[in-house]
């Protein structure tokens, strides 16, 4: 517009603040993403503190069930946390891999990194049959509807998140190293990444915290 | 429906004909209507040839303009039937006097909770969203928002929230626990129907709808600015735009967490909320407020906005105090989140926490008038035009500061345990949800209408539609003040006490001055409709505006700016006229290049199509639909992702041809006025 080209004098610095750095313009795409599924993973974040704090205050209600620790079996969440952890390197490996467009390498860091998510995913799901099998289900007690609740959100997160990876193989797959999906990839990255920090807060508030009780 | 008579183990789930309530004739006739009217517009729709038009240019459309109008388009619609609503329960609680009046118990109880789940989901928010999206983008001077797909998505996702709870009028029910759905009433032990059911699952899929708006306004805002909108430039609608949108990204979440809490105490017969087995009622009330209270700022902020740009236009000066302003604004932003447990204060959690939290909500007053200071003194000296827009930003200022007088009111624990869930309650948030977020919805639609259109709204009805609104909502909401303090308490199919009687016929006498103002500003788009081309704008800035929405056409090229705009100062384009004036205009023409633009998709449509198939699934415990409906959405969302072009380039002979219609204009415009 031919008119955007004028001397704009009012306003810059209406209080001497000193030299105002003139804003560059919008972002590039791949910026604009990135920063985008942050503010979601922030907000998912949000409705994860809504799970902890509902375990946090439901925790003591056992009604006359298990506690924490009479359930909880600490080697089959040390090999869950083991998966979890190797599964982000693996994933951190794949997004360098298709960062320097190596198919290979990235399909065999996305496989590896599924086959982590799925042995957690069944380490998991055998938790809660065993549990449901021995009459504490979620509706024994507040303090497992709380339990079930949080560990099954989480678990429900790292099921699409396999989903997810799945699809994004088949992407690449068909599509190659395009823009658009490497800006995917990075937001799965971001995505599992995040799940294992949230994993890291379940570990200790569920798991750890509960095993002393 | 009779509840208990379910059929397990159907195809059908718990769905079968009693569902329907053939014995009810308010509903039933209320559903028919609706739905004589929407096979009406489809039918002329279809016979006119309009098909395709609607599809390629507004159904898949993922132009922000585009997607704001229909936004407030479905605001609009349900403003209607939320007031129909009000309507009937304002006509009951005046002849209900020792009797049962005509509405029975239960229709009743669905009819306030439909009432205020509509107004705030269905009506407030569109509203805001839809003017945040249409304008925001062009404020900033970037042709779209960050994600111009998720954008269609989050709205077709609010529409199919809209429509369940529509269709909870004709098959089932809907919630009869208020608009909050407060456990233990809303558990399954003590509402076995439909109702809550249809009320979580709208709630739900909307709120996913929300939560993408939320994410894609704050990333335009931080991240999609033009050349030079430093942060302090920005105009004050996108700050408040920012802030809104924080507190949706950090509130939301937590609105999605309760609910979906109360949906397994429902279907799997956990133990979040119930009575028995350990479960917390409080947290409930905890939970849904630390949303709720910042969902009243959601909508607030935003109609603030707009008054800002309102009150500044129309005195012709810059926003005083716009650094306080907007500092305002981000404290606004950050209290929003401190002041939840105010909505329960009787609920036991003692006198230092109520202390607490009274003295934060009264903190939280003290932005808000530092805003009505500076929309005064923007005023003063200023040479105010009052025109429509204007008359709503003057009305929402007298209304909104009584409403914040009673609403500090009630911050103070002991008044509050005098006044708790009494209808002096019902009138204080109307006078702050009706003076402040309505009249600012309609400010907003009244100054952006010609941008979004090309012509003006009629004035003459324009300034009906305000005064009988105004004189309509005390007439209707001051005598709500009087009976509260009489000591009626909310939500009262009949009652028997003589001296709340001739105030609720005040009232209801005030809801039809309401209903004339509401008839009026239909009137007003018919009559502007009509007179079109009289009231055409051609210049694309009617009002003599100051921010760079005005700098481009009215209806704006899908493009919006065939440049990016390079912003030198607070208020881009009134600088802009003062030195084209300045310099008189140079006549040379700009070098037009190629613009991309992100192309239509069905991907918002489809994907909703689904999630409404899903959520009547659930609601009826239909579960083989519910898998069809999530793996249809997800195989939507993956052909989405598979397809090869995703933009269309607009040829530069194109934009130019576009846009030097628009620069001729603007040139007139420019060398005419000697008084700007």
């Amino acid at each position: 517009m031919a008119m955007t080209a004028t001397i704009g004098r009012a306003h810059a610095d209406p209080h001497h603040i000193g030299l105002v750095v003139e804003h560059p313009g919008p972002a590039p795409k791949r910026t604009v993403t990135a920063y985008g599924f942050w503010v979601f993973l922030l907000s998912d974040i949000v409705m994860f503190s809504c799970f902890f704090a509902a375990y946090a205050v439901l925790v003591s209600q056992t009604a006359d069930g298990p506690k924490g620790s009479e359930i909880f079996e600490q080697r089959n969440v040390a090999i869950e946390t083991v998966c979890l952890l190797l599964s982000s390197f693996t994933c951190g490996m794949a997004s360098i891999a298709a960062d320097v467009r190596n198919r290979f390498w990235f399909y065999l860091g996305m496989a590896v990194t599924c086959l982590l998510g799925v042995i957690f995913l069944v380490i998991e799901f055998r938790e809660f049959a065993d549990l449901v099998s021995r009459g504490y289900g979620p509706s024994r007690s507040a303090f497992l509807t709380a339990f079930f609740s949080l560990v099954g959100c989480h678990g429900l997160h790292v099921s699409a998140g396999v989903l997810w990876l799945l699809t994004m193989m088949a992407q690449v797959f068909a599509k190659g190293f395009r823009a658009d999906v490497l800006r995917r990839m990075m937001c799965f990255a971001l995505f599992w990444h995040a799940l294992d920090i949230i994993w890291v807060g379940v570990f200790s508030v569920v798991y750890l915290l509960g095993s002393g009780v | 429906m009779p509840a208990g008579r379910t059929v397990e183990g159907t195809m059908l789930g718990k769905l079968d004909w009693s569902a329907i309530p053939f014995e009810q004739p308010i509903p039933l006739i209320a559903g028919g209507v609706v739905l004589v009217g929407i096979l009406a517009v489809l039918i002329w729709v279809v016979v006119k040839g309009h098909l395709p038009y609607l599809w390629h240019e507004w159904i898949t459309s993922v132009d922000h303009k585009r997607i704001g109008v229909m936004y407030i388009l479905l605001a609009s619609v349900m403003l209607l039937r939320g007031g129909s609503d009000a309507i009937m329960m304002r006509i009951q609680q005046a002849i209900a006097y020792q009797s049962q009046g005509y509405l029975p118990p239960e229709h009743y109880n669905q009819i306030f909770s439909a009432h205020g789940t509509i107004m705030i989901f269905f009506v407030a928010m569109p509203f805001v969203i839809g003017l945040m999206n249409l304008i925001v983008p062009l404020q900033l001077g970037v042709r779209d928002v960050a994600f111009p797909t998720l954008n269609s998505v989050g709205f077709w996702l609010t529409a199919t929230g809209a429509l369940l709870v529509n269709l909870s009028l004709v098959i089932g029910e809907f919630a009869r626990t208020g608009w909050l759905a407060f456990p233990p009433l809303s558990e399954l032990s003590y509402s076995p129907g439909v109702g809550v059911d249809y009320y979580a699952w709208s709630l739900q899929i909307s709120g996913v709808g929300t939560l993408v708006a939320g994410v894609n306004l704050v990333t335009t805002v931080l991240k999609l600015r033009t050349k030079g909108m430093n942060y302090l430039r920005m105009p004050m609608f996108c700050w408040t735009t920012l802030a809104s949108n924080l507190l949706i990204v950090a509130a939301f979440p937590i609105l999605t967490a309760t609910l979906a809490m109360l949906l397994l105490d429902r279907y799997l017969g956990f133990h979040f909320f119930t009575n028995e087995a350990g479960g917390n009622v409080m947290m409930f009330m905890n939970l849904i407020w630390a949303w709720g209270h910042p969902e009243v700022y959601i909508l607030v902020l935003p109609a603030f906005g707009i008054f800002s740009e309102v009150v500044s236009t129309f005195s012709g000066k810059a926003l005083f105090g716009y650094r306080s302003m907007v500092l305002a604004t981000m404290a606004i932003c950050v209290i929003a989140f401190m002041v939840w447990l105010h909505h329960f204060f009787t609920m036991g959690a003692g006198p230092d926490v109520n202390a607490i939290f009274g003295i934060a909500s009264m903190i939280i007053a003290v932005p808000t008038g530092v805003k009505i200071y500076n929309w005064l003194f923007t005023m003063y000296g200023g040479r105010i035009r009052f025109t429509t827009p204007m008359l709503w930003a003057v009305g929402f200022m007298v209304t909104f500061i009584i409403g914040g007088l009673t609403g500090v009111l009630v911050a103070v624990p002991p008044a509050d345990f005098m006044l708790h869930n009494s209808m002096f309650l019902v009138a204080h948030f109307h006078n702050v949800i009706i003076g402040g977020v309505l009249f600012g919805a309609f400010a907003g639609f009244e100054y952006w209408f010609p941008k979004a259109f090309g012509f003006r709204l009629d004035e003459r009805w324009g300034k009906l539609a305000f005064w009988f609104t105004f004189t309509g909502f005390y007439v209707t909401f001051v005598p709500l003040y009087v009976a509260g303090m009489l000591g009626m308490t909310r939500r009262l199919q009949h009652y028997d006490v003589a001296e709340w009687r001739p105030w609720m016929i005040v009232a209801a006498i005030g809801m039809a001055v309401l209903s004339i103002g509401v008839i009026c500003q239909i009137m007003q788009l018919v009559v502007s409709i009509r007179n079109r081309e009289a009231l055409r704008d051609r210049t694309g800035d009617p009002w003599d505006g100051r921010s760079l929405e005005w700098a481009t056409s009215s209806p704006p090229p899908v493009f919006n700016f065939a440049f990016h705009p390079d912003v030198r100062g607070e208020d881009a384009y009134w600088d802009m006229k003062l030195s084209a004036q300045q310099q008189s205009l140079d006549h040379e023409e700009p070098e037009y290049h190629d613009i991309e633009m992100p192309r239509n998709s069905p991907t918002g449509f489809v994907c909703a199509f689904f999630a409404t198939i899903m959520g009547f699934a659930l609601i009826w415990h239909i579960w083989w639909m519910v898998i069809l409906g999530g793996i249809g959405a997800f195989a939507t969302f993956v052909v989405f992702a598979w397809r090869d072009h995703d933009e269309y380039v607009i040829p530069a002979a194109e934009v130019a041809a576009i846009d030097r219609v628009n620069l001729e204009e603007r040139r007139n415009l420019v060398s005419m006025a000697g008084a700007i």
